[in-house]
């Protein structure tokens, strides 16, 4: 019978998840995200959209009442008052108890945000137009990352595909960024040519990448899964079509990548070395026949 | 305008034998040093300005229509937001106040004209040039500027040979606007009528002096920034790159402390606008006057001291961005002051809902719509979603088209009949309020939704989560511009003919200002003798 419960509230959950009027509020609002920041920042904003709301209903409130009250063509005879010292003094106090109480957890947050001590990988995200080059520190893996073929095809003025049938139109790349799920992430972003910035909505930041700066910001992603963002600093032609994707893998799983990666760029660290080997030989059978000919 | 045969007798009857009415022909534009006439042509120019940047908007809009590339190239989409927003910031918006001050000013404040009139004709016809300048540089090998009207570099020095002709059109605009204020500082402060002390004036002649010495700080900062852009294009100077020992940001720094000023340099002569409708049709003086002129010189004061919160994402110390987080919070206090007296202002009122009164009243709604949302923006920490996406668009478009356009609008619609001496046709009018009130949230509501879900903003094409509020927002962009055709025609039609005004115009409006004691249209030279102000 628990059993039989338990199956039934996983159900209506995965329903609720699924429900057209769910996938219509996230279109509408900010994405709760997958990290502890997204999920602070996500409150917050939550926060002052209320507290905006709520301020909003009260005044709007007065001024549609007056609207609707005090017209001429109901016969309202104008007061002649034109100040009020009391009433003047509280809509300016009030104002500052709310703007210091929503500054406590702000701050609170953007102290969070900016310790990036204690990651246990560091990431460099170099931006180009229009690409994004992706550098494992201290593993020594890097690839560059570009809009998927598909999406770049459909994209083209006048292609006449239609982007409704490109999977992920626009936010696809041929070579993810790769993390580890679990993992404090830390992101060292710059850019070789123009500003352009490095954005995941579900990590909930994003940062400007700068020819000759390096900045920071840390996260750490608590689900496994695909997360897709895009450059967010004008940066150009097609600043539009740099995405950002970044694939969340389960910590296991993500050390056989990496080792899988660091094996592959062995070998093609040996490869060169064996095609130099090949022009050698290239070379000297040119000398041969060179020789011969004489 | 085409009533000036009616003017001149007008001002004959009123003033005697020394009065003159203008040259005739194109030599009267050209050479005019009279205050209402430039007035006018700053107007005409703002309304010419604000169709061909429209144009661009509804460029950008149908491309965005649907996903997928239609119609423009990537390029000439970047081109066209770029300068849709340099148009309508230094063509549109700010030479409609410039105008209204103009026209305004002298007849506020008891003048009978600006006080450097022939300055004030050369300001005028160097914003002229230099929007002839910007439109032809959209026809330069290269392509137009399109690195957006924030200019950042490096992307700008990417620019073809646009870039030296939207620079050279940047310096002659700024010249001409710090000449516009110079002027305005000058009349406000030395040709006021015997009796009107600071704290009588009317609240857009205080708005508009505030906005000037607004001016006169930042616009040469921004002539400075994009002098330094110039010499690192052509004369191979690093300021802002970082190979030879530049700093990119620091042209941001430079450029926000220009940018937001400026940002008030076009709303706070709306504040004004507003402040003198409201009462008008209340029939109520308006609530807190002096509070608000506090008010209005705490966001000046205030404006100054916030520029990083529009780059919060570039990588600032946590001190940095702790300060501009605050800072910036504290702009909604005297914000909030300022919306609480216009309500307080109908409150026990007797209003009536003209169409200068339907626009004011759309200004206080909308504009506090995006107050709003700018308050969630200084929340540091969560613009780091915001930022560069669609919802930062939505603000700005509130805060400046039912914002400060409105209140333009409002402004034109209240003045109007003092201008030409007619009433213009209220149903067209409030046809043309309702379209535009309707459209315009059509238009930018939907926006708030894009940029959330995580539209960035700048982009050609988009991933198709994003088509349907897309769409909407096109269709309102659609509205909105075709119902503007509404008010040429209005204005148009009223210019040429309609009911006489009075005097007063509006009713009871004697008491609300200086210019309402003056015949409609006003004659060609007002207040040759000054008034008495008790």
């Amino acid at each position: 019978m628990n059993r039989f419960k338990h199956a039934l509230a996983a159900g209506v959950a995965s329903l609720l998840a699924a429900s057209p009027a769910l996938a219509d509020w996230s279109d509408l609002n900010l994405r709760v995200g997958v990290t502890e920041l997204s999920r602070e920042i996500y409150g917050l904003h939550m926060l002052i959209l209320w507290v905006c709301v709520a301020i909003a209903v009260a005044v709007f409130a007065v001024m549609i009442y007056s609207i609707a009250t005090f017209r001429k063509s109901k016969g309202a005879v104008a007061a002649t008052f034109d100040h009020n010292t009391k009433a003047e003094i509280i809509w300016t106090v009030i104002p500052v108890l709310i703007l210091v109480a929503m500054a406590i957890p702000a701050t609170r947050t953007l102290v969070k945000i900016d310790d990036t001590r204690g990651s246990e990988l560091t990431v460099k995200v170099t931006g180009y137009q229009w690409k994004w080059q992706y550098e494992y520190v201290d593993e020594g893996v890097s690839f560059f990352s570009t809009l998927a073929r598909s999406s770049d095809v459909a994209r083209q003025l006048g292609s006449g595909v239609d982007p409704r049938s490109v999977e992920n139109y626009l936010l696809e790349v041929d070579n993810p960024l790769v993390v580890p799920q679990g993992r404090k992430v830390r992101v060292l972003i710059t850019a070789n040519d123009v500003i352009h910035a490095w954005w995941v909505p579900d990590f909930g930041m994003k940062k400007d990448a700068i020819p000759g700066y390096i900045n920071e910001m840390w996260f750490r992603a608590d689900f496994p899964g695909t997360y897709r963002g895009q450059c967010a600093e004008l940066c150009g032609r097609d600043h539009g079509f740099m995405p950002v994707v970044v694939e969340v893998l389960p910590p296991d799983e993500f050390d056989a990548w990496l080792l899988e990666q660091q094996a592959a760029r062995q070998a093609s660290r040996e490869a060169p070395a064996r095609s130099a080997a090949l022009d050698r030989s290239a070379d000297q059978l040119a000398a041969l026949r060179v020789a011969r000919a004489e | 305008m085409s009533a000036n045969k009616t003017h001149h007798d007008a001002a004959h009857a009123d003033h005697g034998h020394d009065d003159h009415g203008p040259a005739k022909g194109i030599m009267r534009w050209l050479t005019t040093t009279n205050h209402k006439d430039i007035g006018t042509m700053y107007l005409v120019f703002s309304l010419l300005m604000f169709f061909i940047g429209g144009s661009m908007a509804l460029v950008i809009r149908a491309e965005l229509f649907a996903p997928g590339m239609q119609l423009v190239d990537p390029g000439f989409f970047n081109t066209m937001t770029t300068v849709h927003a340099l148009i309508m910031v230094f063509g549109a918006v700010m030479p409609a106040t410039v105008g209204l001050a103009n026209w305004m000013i002298p007849l506020q404040i008891g003048a009978p004209d600006m006080a450097l009139p022939r300055m004030n004709n050369f300001s005028f016809w160097l914003l002229v040039s230099a929007f002839t300048l910007l439109i032809l540089s959209l026809f330069m090998p290269g392509g137009g500027p399109a690195a957006g009207w924030t200019l950042y570099p490096p992307l700008v020095l990417q620019t073809g040979d646009a870039f030296p002709l939207a620079i050279f059109a940047i310096h002659l605009a700024g010249a001409s606007s710090i000449m516009g204020a110079i002027n305005i500082i000058v009349t406000i402060m030395n040709l006021r009528a015997p009796g009107m002390t600071l704290l009588k004036m009317p609240l857009f002649v205080w708005t508009w002096l505030i906005t000037a010495y607004l001016l006169i700080a930042v616009m040469p900062v921004f002539a400075g920034a994009v002098t330094m852009l110039l010499t690192d294009h052509f004369f191979h100077t690093t300021f802002f790159a970082a190979a030879g020992g530049g700093d990119p940001v620091l042209y941001q720094h430079i450029f926000w402390f220009f940018g937001h000023p400026e940002v008030y340099i076009m709303i706070l002569p709306a504040f004004g606008i507003v402040s003198e409708i409201i009462p008008t049709f209340s029939r109520k003086p308006l609530f807190g006057y002096d509070a608000m002129v506090y008010a209005t010189a705490s966001i000046a004061f205030l404006s100054f001291i916030v520029w990083a919160h529009h780059m919060f994402t570039v990588g600032m110390p946590l001190a940095g961005e702790l300060f501009f987080m605050l800072s910036t919070m504290l702009i909604a206090v005297p914000t909030g002051v300022k919306v609480f007296n216009w309500t307080a202002t109908m409150w026990k009122g007797s209003l009536t809902f003209e169409p200068p009164m339907l626009f004011a009243l759309a200004f206080l709604f909308l504009f506090t719509i995006g107050g709003f949302s700018g308050l969630m923006m200084a929340i540091a920490p969560v613009d780091f979603q915001y930022h560069d996406t669609y919802f930062i668009v939505a603000h700005f478009h509130y805060v400046l088209v039912p914002g400060a356009v409105f209140a333009i609008m409002a402004g034109v619609y209240y003045w109007l009949p003092k201008w030409t001496g007619h009433m213009y046709d209220m149903k067209l009018a409030n046809w043309h309020f309702w379209l535009s009130a309707i459209f315009v949230n059509v238009l930018f509501f939907p926006q708030h939704f894009l940029g959330l879900a995580g539209m960035p903003r700048r982009i050609p094409d988009y991933s198709t989560q994003f088509a349907d509020w897309n769409m909407v927002s096109s269709i309102g962009a659609f509205g909105f511009g075709v119902s503007q055709l509404l008010f040429v025609y209005i204005i148009w039609k009223c210019a040429r003919g309609g009911a006489q005004a009075t005097a007063e115009v509006w009713d009871g409006a004697r008491v609300h200002g200086l210019e309402w004691t003056v015949p409609s249209p006003a004659p060609y030279h007002t207040f040759d003798e000054a008034p008495v102000v008790r």
